[in-house]
């Protein structure tokens, strides 16, 4: 099975469009997204399971195809999700850190516009982000915090569906070329 | 180069960010002991280089210094040999005397007579600071080092514990200013606190200005802290100065006069009973006894002069008030108020035996 004559696989440059997006953009919506994790749950509590930072890191890091700005974004994002936090400043900053490292890489080698690729990253990054904060967390502060397999699927699945119509609404956000 | 960066740049950048976030963390975590990560983390990376450094400067040092005396050695041998006799009775007591000031074995025989469980550790490195007293041992929690743990020398004691990592110990020394100690004079048995000054000298806190406490004078541990167990020694009195409401005593540290190179951690104190004499830094040499009939007692003892009375002076004045009473036909303690006293002006005739106080010694 090729996976490039499915389009999956980016086969030349050209193919690896990069997005822009303006700068109020890259500002407003990683700011939104953690006054929603911060705010909402307070209102709706169902929604408390929706990791909107990680997906938001996801999308920019996928888009921009750039692994210095894609771990740039997950640094600062993760730092002021911790700075909400009662973890020590640089916990979620390392995992948001090298989500948006290892998403950026893959955005320069996949066709990340197609859904069904957007829905496997993000669940897959999903996980990674809970089982590497999982580990430091026990690493690092040697805290006893329980890992939920079955609980973390469910949530990556539906993290996954909810970053699908993030993505699609973020799109619209993009530069025109 | 360049292009080398230029290729790896996300990588490093990556790292960099990561690195950076990690002493972050490490420095807002503190571990169970209280002690911050990132001084964990420093501190279990840097002391195996500063004892491999340590060892290489002892190794070093001690084979030029080795070589330099096999040198000395040699050439005085041959002057020794010239010289014969008593210069070879020198050489012996001189050797004598390196051996008792052989540190390690010092720190052996105390560890093994002391009835405190201890750990034997050596100082590898000095903290950071200009006027922080502060030392690395290489004894850590490995070791079963903790914080709080008293440390000592045969002469005295030196700190305590302040953070106790892996591989090795930070030691705060009584004479940092943050360092305080229970301690208690050897005469009075007075209590005070043994607070550091940054300076050689220690001083001793809290002592009223009536406590009677004189330079020369030694100060052991009271116990009071729960660090240091009671009755070992600390310093000697240096200076006494009356002030209200409480003396300022200066009092020299024991543990510092020789310089720090090995030390014992008290692991599980014991409280121990202060001696009544000083402690002394050197063994006395005691002779071998004399043959027995070496010495003769005298064939005539009622000729022999007799014994002047032994004790103190107090004991002298006493025997003397009572056989001016005795000599007046007055029993101290009995007469009635306004009862006439005896004189105690009175001359009394030479005695016929000599006198001696009750419970007093006197020569054979």
């Amino acid at each position: 099975m090729s996976y490039s004559g499915g389009h999956i696989l980016i086969g030349s440059q050209r193919e690896g469009h990069v997005s822009q997006f303006p700068a109020w953009v890259m500002l407003v919506v990683p700011l939104a997204s953690i006054l929603f994790q911060v705010y909402v749950p307070l209102f709706f509590q169902f929604l408390s399971f929706l990791e909107m930072p990680l997906l938001v890191v996801v999308y920019f890091a996928l888009m921009r195809r750039s692994q210095v700005g894609g771990l740039l974004v997950g640094a600062l994002v993760g730092l002021a999700q911790d700075s909400l936090s009662k973890n020590p400043l640089g916990m979620l900053g390392i995992v948001n850190t090298l989500v948006g490292y290892f998403a950026a890489s893959v955005g320069l080698r996949l066709d990340v516009d197609q859904p069904l690729i957007r829905l496997l990253l993000t669940f897959f990054f999903f996980l990674f982000h809970q089982l590497f904060y999982w580990l430091m967390v026990r690493a690092l502060l040697g805290q006893q915090l329980a890992f939920e397999v079955q609980r973390t699927l469910v949530l990556g699945l539906l993290n996954a569906i909810v970053g699908i119509s993030l993505y699609h609404f973020l799109d619209k956000l993009r530069k025109a070329t | 180069m360049e292009s080398f960066l230029n290729r790896y740049r996300s990588i490093t950048i990556l790292l960099l960010v990561i690195l950076a976030q990690l002493v972050l963390v490490a420095f807002q975590v503190k571990n169970d002991r209280d002690v911050r990560m990132i001084r964990v983390w420093t501190v279990t990376a840097v002391t195996p280089v500063a004892r491999i450094v340590e060892a290489l400067r002892g190794g070093s040092s001690g084979f030029v210094r080795n070589y330099l005396l096999l040198r000395d050695a040699h050439e005085e041998n041959r002057r020794l040999q010239a010289e014969l006799g008593h210069l070879k009775m020198d050489n012996i007591d001189l050797k004598n005397q390196l051996d008792m000031a052989d540190r390690a074995k010092a720190l052996a025989v105390f560890q093994s007579h002391t009835p405190s469980r201890t750990v034997a550790a050596t100082v590898i490195g000095v903290g950071a600071g200009t006027n922080s007293k502060l030392v690395f041992v290489d004894r850590g929690s490995v070791s079963g080092v903790e914080r709080g743990m008293a440390v000592v020398t045969p002469d005295g004691i030196v700190g305590k514990v302040i953070a106790a990592y892996p591989t090795a110990s930070a030691v705060l020394l009584i004479t940092d200013p943050d360092f305080a100690a229970g301690v208690i004079s050897q005469k009075g048995q007075v209590h005070g606190t043994l607070k550091g000054q940054g300076t050689p000298t220690c001083r001793v806190d809290y002592v009223p200005f009536e406590e009677k406490v004189e330079p020369g004078e030694w100060f052991y541990t009271s116990g009071d802290d729960r660090i240091f167990p009671h009755g070992f020694p600390v310093g000697v009195v240096k200076v006494v100065r009356n002030a209200q409401p409480f003396k300022e005593i200066l009092v020299d540290p024991s543990a510092m006069a020789r310089g720090l190179e090995d030390v014992l951690i008290l692991v599980a104190g014991v409280h121990q009973e202060i001696p009544d004499t000083p402690p002394v830094n050197q063994s006395v040499f005691i002779g071998t006894p004399p043959p027995a009939g070496a010495v003769k007692p005298p064939d005539n003892p009622g000729n022999a002069p007799p014994a002047a009375p032994a004790g103190t002076e107090a004991d002298r004045l006493r025997t003397q008030y009572k056989d001016i009473g005795d000599a007046q036909g007055h029993k101290f303690g009995e007469g009635t108020p306004g009862s006439k006293p005896p004189d105690f002006n009175l001359k009394l005739p030479p005695a016929s035996k000599p006198s001696v106080p009750p419970g007093g010694a006197s020569h054979p």
